[in-house]
């Protein structure tokens, strides 16, 4: 067993929860960015400098532990490869910081709804992240751990530039809020472009799941505000909530009227995936995202009784590689990671139903 | 076609430079561009967002002057970090908090385009942040003020002026 709880269980705590609109919205970021005055960003940091930065933030966190409550440092050089790719697949931190950054570390909160990064892109990124569209309270809880860090810690800040970053489309508020939306209904009646187009108009930018770089996979989209110099926290937040409501009910109508002009199709979809999911003995990846986007649209629609879309969360996150690979304990190629993913979805589905 | 470089390997890269409107087309392989440093989107590490960035940063540049990088900017560097403006434009990303202070005047332009904005006025920090807190509230006390005096309401234009002043006091013997 690995003296570090963040192995143990796909699911972090707070994804248990649930969350307004968590049928649409699977869950909602905040980060935000800071960085120490005294020391230089990592980018160009000695190693000496990084384990300073590290040493530094580690301690203000732990000075801050009555007001952030219990946490656990990971310091990433500790972990196995396979161990670091997990906290990518939970999303706990980004793979910059897993595979390119030096002298890094996590502080996690135990149910793992909080993160800060140390030695990221900046020496901070505070993370929060929570279950269904709840923007607002992650921004609440994130704004609150800046504070108390800031107690202990000299921030980098500006008077005109605000807080200042690495990378100049950080500075500001170096805040990035973001939702992470399941909107299988406007991809399979094509008007998915348009919203996307019309989201990166107001400022905001649409992305896979996993950040920058990484492919929408299984109908999943991360929209995120882009703008963080000359907007109020407050504003940014409040313009990501107010697009974020119209494509809720964007996706609901679509989801009504596909039921309404094609409902024996769309229960077809959603019932032959659900078939491939329990009894497939080989499935990839991309696969096994579009089959449990279905069956999550077949259980949002009361087609498919007695699964709980925590469950779907859960196997989103299990059937990733690393995840698969700690889970069966094994290393394995592509090929035996697609009969074990296969393996897992099937006990798992078949279990939630006895 | 062979590379006009090594004239040895096929040339792969086939790409049109337009320096000082002077057009001059060239044909080379990977390996002669990377030795010569050639920025090339879609090879070595691909295309980042930080290339964009010092995209913006050089189209900055060849609209003031007619040589796109001045000697000058060349020198111009962080005191603090080291890093020369010349490095900041090819990677978007400064190497510590006083590159704002020694780059100022130049990115602007950078942050207009990338935020439309350039002035944070957002979250300020508890300690250190005071001053701006305190600007921030005569700043808006005082437009407030000349929005009353155009109105002639003098009696409340006489308050905010006695705020502002109490404001002012606190500030200055803090």
């Amino acid at each position: 067993m690995s003296e570090f709880a963040f192995t143990e269980h796909a699911l972090s705590t707070w994804m248990r929860g649930e969350g307004q609109d968590s049928d649409i919205v699977i869950s909602s970021r905040v980060r935000i960015a800071r960085n120490l005055r005294s020391l230089p960003f990592p980018l160009v940091a000695s190693e000496e400098q990084a384990g300073q930065v590290r040493e530094l933030v580690i301690e203000a966190a732990e000075q801050a532990k009555e007001d952030l409550g219990p946490m656990q440092s990971v310091p990433l050089d500790e972990l196995s490869e396979i161990d670091r790719q997990v906290l990518v697949e939970k999303r706990l931190v980004s793979p910059m910081l897993a595979n390119e950054s030096q002298e890094a570390a996590v502080v996690l909160s135990e149910d793992e709804s909080l993160s800060i990064m140390v030695n990221e892109e900046d020496h901070i990124r505070i993370q929060c992240l929570y279950p269904g569209f709840q923007v607002r309270q992650a921004w609440e809880r994130a704004t609150a751990v800046d504070d108390s860090l800031e107690a202990y810690i000299d921030y980098a800040f500006d008077d005109r530039r605000g807080y200042l970053t690495s990378c100049p489309t950080n500075v500001g508020t170096g805040l990035r809020a973001s939702v992470m939306i399941h909107m299988p209904a406007l991809v399979m009646t094509h008007q998915i472009g348009r919203i996307l187009s019309a989201v990166s108009q107001v400022g905001l930018t649409v992305r896979g799941i996993y950040g920058e770089g990484s492919e929408a996979q299984g109908n999943l989209f991360q929209i995120s505000n882009q703008i963080t110099l000359g907007q109020s926290e407050k504003e940014i937040v409040d313009n990501l909530e107010g697009i974020v409501v119209q494509i809720i009910e964007y996706e609901r109508q679509a989801r009504s009227r596909l039921v309404g002009e094609s409902k024996i199709r769309l229960y077809d979809r959603v019932m032959r995936s659900y078939g491939i999911l329990t009894h497939a003995a080989i499935i990839d990846g991309k696969e096994a995202a579009q089959r449990l986007s279905d069956v999550r649209l077949g259980v949002d629609l009361g087609w498919i009784d007695g699964l709980p879309t925590t469950l779907l969360n859960e196997l989103t996150i299990l059937t990733q590689p690393h995840f698969l690979q700690k889970t069966f304990g094994a290393t394995m190629n592509t090929s035996e990671k697609d009969m074990y993913r296969a393996q897992l979805i099937r006990d798992r589905l078949v279990k939630s139903k006895e | 076609m062979l590379c006009q470089e090594c004239q040895q390997r096929p040339a792969t890269l086939h790409f049109t430079k337009i320096i000082n409107g002077e057009k001059n087309e060239f044909h080379i392989c990977e390996q002669c561009a990377r030795e010569k440093g050639e920025m090339i989107p879609g090879t070595s590490g691909g295309f980042s967002i930080h290339n964009l960035l010092s995209g913006f940063l050089d189209f900055d540049m060849a609209g003031k002057t007619h040589t796109g990088g001045t000697p000058q900017a060349q020198q111009l560097h962080c005191e603090e970090c080291g890093m020369t403006y010349a490095q900041f434009r090819k990677i978007g990303r400064f190497g510590c908090s006083s590159c704002y202070k020694y780059f100022d005047d130049k990115i602007d332009p950078l942050l207009k385009r990338v935020h439309g904005g350039t002035v944070h006025v957002g979250k300020v920090p508890k300690r250190g942040g005071a001053d701006l807190q305190f600007q921030r509230e005569i700043d808006a006390l005082k437009q407030e003020l000349q929005e009353r005096i155009e109105k002639q309401e003098f009696e409340t234009a006489a308050q905010l002026r006695d705020r502002i002043r109490d404001l002012e006091l606190q500030r200055s013997q803090r």
